[in-house]
């Protein structure tokens, strides 16, 4: 009776099909739109579908790309509802359904870790209302006050009477109930769903390769296309031969997609991918091409002492201060380019007729998706519809939709026919749309008693908004480039205030298009400053945690993490001989966190050999998740510590696969050790803020082995033998 | 033209012989499970079994393989039972986006296959897929888990 929710979990071979028909959240091209189609029973609300076999149907209206989320929200959910878990599985929402019912599941947009975050308050609400529609439906039905009832697992029972029955019996009467003006949420001091280590819902069908990713979708008389843009971005397509490949096997078509971009159309992903290789294709790199990164440094370098007007933070007078002060110290870092590199290389198939168009595919932002289609398209957004997935990872790739109008336009030259855009790695790799790059300055100001009394951080670089939102840049510059150091605020906040402080930045831009990568300008921006923090205190003779001690002073949660990571490592006791250890800590995306590595050189190479996380979400939905994010957060931004680094030499980016652009693999993997100190009152994520803390950490450790401070990324570039001469940069 | 064995049936695919096992895989016979990562033999994420040996197969032409050598995918881990990799991995809750997991479990079935009780750094050494998620800690306990429950089938529960 309630084999499908359960084997979801236990017997998840057996499942996988069943689990199938509910949990891909796309209908296929000829089912009827709309949601909840397989159910026999309608929804008790917006959130909730309850069948009569007593599966418990809870809607996600965020993407899952590998971060959990799903998972989350449904415990959430669940939490309220009182049903029994162990028969809870889920649906995708689909953006038109959502915009055709107002927005009842309000955002769909996913990044900046706001998926629990942004959204606990109204999800919890649909539980608790579900609830209360089904116990009406039941007390009604016995002719007996709701209030005289109670729920456990999923059975409604009246005490008085001694009757009880389930939420599948009267789920469709809920349905007709008059949904409850507002609703009372349990304190998380209470729940024993959420909270609760429990397993992902959406394992079975990754591990017996039945889940569909965008990549893998397929249906009848689909065609593959494989595009190429132009390497330099913004420069042109001139034209291409396409006599030359049109009688290789498969080939249907080769055509133009955009100014910048062409593609080979063919009847399998790789007949049209050898195709392109042979593809004659003649560029216009335009004036970009004189670009490399040493001309973007010097960009860069210039913009350090420039005058700029934009401000993020400011106390007393730090230039006075610096100039008036004895002991200044300073530094100057860099941070690269960085491709976002998801396992899945970007894919989305499209059908266009003159009246309609779908897309199947991965996308973080649903909406903005079906918006980039119905636009690109030429149609009205209810003639169109976005079948969301799940994705391979994306770690903020997928915020954009680039990729989106460019298989809408392939399709718009195959009317009727459905065709699946795939970009190969190397496509992924040139036309990804990269963490943005900086460089900063610092100075500091130190005096007798070893206090800071002044801090300047000139950052200098690129502009994430100037490219993709252009109203978020103000006569302030790009707000978002100051996240983590701003004054105050309750998704980031800068934990130190020395007397005189200024945080300014200036903007310099490049051709190489930036976007949102996991973590955004926390990662740099943490990095830059505990790195300093931590420079200035071994000048100084003084400890780096008790230096950090008296700035956070007035920041007990900041101050409170970087404790509890530390003592994680045993940073008070002596590390074994030949390591050393780093710290750093950070509030970001609504957390406090912090790190603490152990790390040994050994021939010019590190090891890390442990590193532990402290994080305070204020609330935690799923610890084990938790411990997941937190140990993937650390392989993400130690990936780009040791190794990531996108080049540009001619204007164009010169890493095309993992051989040039290497991530950090099993055999470095450090042993990861997870603390959550949840101090309750708020809301924080745990996707991104941690990897801002990995990398200072481990290269505080690195510059503590090596006794002189390294500053610029990726490791690999760096000399890290303990006798060479000279590396400060 | 290519004569395969895959997952235990003799197929056909009208193909070019030097188009690569992968896509032979995914574009004509239907099995989507082996992923597309790098195509350079750098990910792993195109594993599978090859007589038993894990093999990239987004380098290994169709071309280059007999009829009478056994092609085990994803898909066909497992059949009939979960194998041992497949439940711990469930039970450990080890997949997150779950992209890279069928080559990780293709090259962890196989090395278990190969050496039943592997250390930690023989598990370090021998399992180089990426996972951009970073399940790796996870992959490890996995492995480590499976091999467990081999060494003792009666306790499988
Ligand atoms: S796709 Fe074969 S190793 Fe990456
Ligand atoms: S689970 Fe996402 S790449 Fe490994």
């Amino acid at each position: 009776m309630t084999a499908t929710a359960r084997l979801s979990r236990r017997g998840f071979i057996g499942s996988a099909a069943a689990a199938g028909a509910f949990s891909f959240g796309f209908s296929f091209p000829l089912a009827t739109p709309g949601l909840a189609q397989s159910f026999e029973t309608p929804e008790v609300n917006a959130w909730v579908v309850v069948s009569r076999d007593e599966t418990v149907t809870i809607r996600i209206a965020r993407a899952e790309m590998g971060q959990g989320s799903l998972t989350g929200l449904a415990q959430l959910v669940a939490e309220e509802l009182d049903c029994d878990w162990e028969r809870v599985t889920f649906e995708l929402v689909k953006p038109s359904e959502n915009a055709r019912r107002d927005g009842v599941w309000r955002s769909m947009a996913t990044g900046g870790s706001q998926a629990i975050r942004g959204s606990h308050n109204y999800v919890r609400a649909g539980g608790a209302a579900a609830r209360k529609m089904l116990v009406n439906a039941a007390a009604a039905g016995w002719g007996v006050p709701a209030g005289e009832c109670t729920v456990a697992l999923g059975v409604i029972t009246h005490g008085p009477s001694g009757q009880s029955t389930t939420y599948g019996a009267v789920a469709e009467a809920a349905n007709a109930e008059t949904p409850p003006e507002d609703v009372t949420l349990k304190d998380p001091a209470d729940w024993t769903i959420a909270g609760q280590p429990k397993l992902r819902l959406d394992t079975a069908d990754k591990l017996d390769g039945s889940l569909v990713y965008g990549m893998d979708f397929t249906m009848p008389d689909m065609l593959v296309a494989v595009p190429k843009a132009c390497p330099v971005h913004g420069g042109r397509l001139v034209s291409f031969e396409a006599e030359a490949v049109q009688g290789m096997p498969g080939v249907r078509r080769v055509l133009r997609v955009d100014d910048e971009t062409v593609a080979v159309v063919a009847d399998t992903f790789w007949r049209a991918k050898t195709a392109m290789d042979a593809l004659p294709i003649e560029w216009d790199a335009g004036e970009n091409a004189a670009v490399s990164s040493e001309t973007i440094a010097a960009s860069l370098t210039e913009g350090l002492r420039a005058e700029t007007p934009y401000i993020g933070n400011q106390a007393g007078d730090a230039p006075a201060a610096l100039s008036d002060a004895e002991q200044v110290f300073e530094a100057e870092y860099s941070f690269p380019f960085l491709n976002h590199a998801p396992m899945e290389p970007i894919a989305a198939t499209v059908r266009w007729t003159t009246d309609r168009c779908e897309m199947w595919g991965p996308t973080q932002v649903a909406e903005s998706a079906l918006r980039t289609l119905a636009q690109t398209a030429g149609l009205p957004t209810e003639a169109c519809e976005v079948h969301v997935m799940r994705i391979g990872g994306s770690f903020g790739r997928r915020l954009m939709t680039d990729y989106i109008a460019m298989a809408t336009r392939i399709a718009m030259q195959l009317p009727g026919t459905p065709v699946k855009m795939m970009w190969t790695r190397e496509e992924d790799m040139l036309q990804g749309r990269f963490h943005p790059v900086t460089r900063c300055s610092l100075r500091g100001a130190i005096d007798e008693a070893g206090d800071l009394q002044a801090l300047h951080m000139r950052i200098s670089g690129q502009s994430i908004s100037y490219s993709l939102n252009p109203e978020g840049v103000t006569a302030n510059g790009d707000g978002s480039v100051f996240q983590g150091l701003e004054p105050d605020g309750d998704q980031f906040r800068l934990g130190y205030n020395p007397p005189n402080l200024l945080i300014d930045y200036a903007m310099r831009n490049t051709h190489i298009r930036p976007g949102w990568w996991r973590g955004v300008n926390l990662n740099q921006n943490a990095l830059y400053l505990e790195c300093f923090i931590e420079e200035m205190a071994r000048a100084t003779g003084q400890d780096p945690l008790a230096f950090r001690r008296k700035l956070l002073a007035n920041s007990p949660k900041h101050l409170a993490v970087l404790e509890a990571a530390a003592q994680g490592i045993g940073w008070n006791g002596p590390a074994q001989e030949g390591r050393h250890r780093g710290l750093a800590q950070v509030m970001g995306f609504g957390s406090y966190v912090a790190a603490a590595a152990e790390v040994s050189l050994q021939d010019g190479w590190l090891q890390i050999h442990r590193i532990v996380a402290a994080t305070d979400p204020g609330h935690v939905v799923n610890p084990q998740q938790i411990d997941a994010q937190v140990a993937g957060s650390f392989v993400y931004g130690l990936s780009a510590l040791l190794y990531g680094e996108c080049t540009v030499a001619d204007g164009r980016i010169q890493q095309e696969n993992f051989d040039t652009y290497n991530v950090l693999r099993l055999d470095e993997m450090p042993e990861v050790e997870v603390i959550t100190v949840p101090s309750g009152g708020f809301w924080g994520g745990v996707g991104e803020p941690t990897i801002a803390v990995g990398a200072p950490a481990v290269l505080n450790a690195v510059s503590a082995a090596l006794g002189r401070p390294v500053r610029h990324l990726p490791l690999v570039n760096a000399d890290l033998r303990p006798a060479a001469a000279g590396e400060a940069g | 033209m290519a004569r395969l064995t895959i997952n235990g049936s003799l197929v056909d695919l009208d193909i070019e012989d030097d188009t690569p096992l992968l896509w032979a895989l995914r574009d004509h016979a239907g099995l989507t499970g082996t992923k597309y990562g790098c195509g350079v033999a750098q990910c792993g994420a195109c594993t599978v079994h090859v007589d038993g040996v894990a093999m990239r197969s987004c380098v290994v032409p169709v071309g280059s393989i007999e009829e009478t050598e056994e092609i085990v995918t994803i898909e066909g881990l497992g059949q009939g039972a979960p194998h041992p990799v497949q439940q711990a991995w469930a039970e450990l809750d080890v997949a997150q986006c779950g992209y890279c997991q069928a080559g990780m479990l293709m090259a962890a079935s196989a090395l278990l296959a190969q050496n039943p009780t592997p250390s930690d750094e023989d598990i370090r050494a021998e399992i180089t897929n990426i996972c951009r998620c970073g399940t790796y800690g996870r992959v490890l306990a996995g492995i480590k888990l499976a091999a467990e429950r081999m060494a003792t089938p009666s306790d499988q529960g």
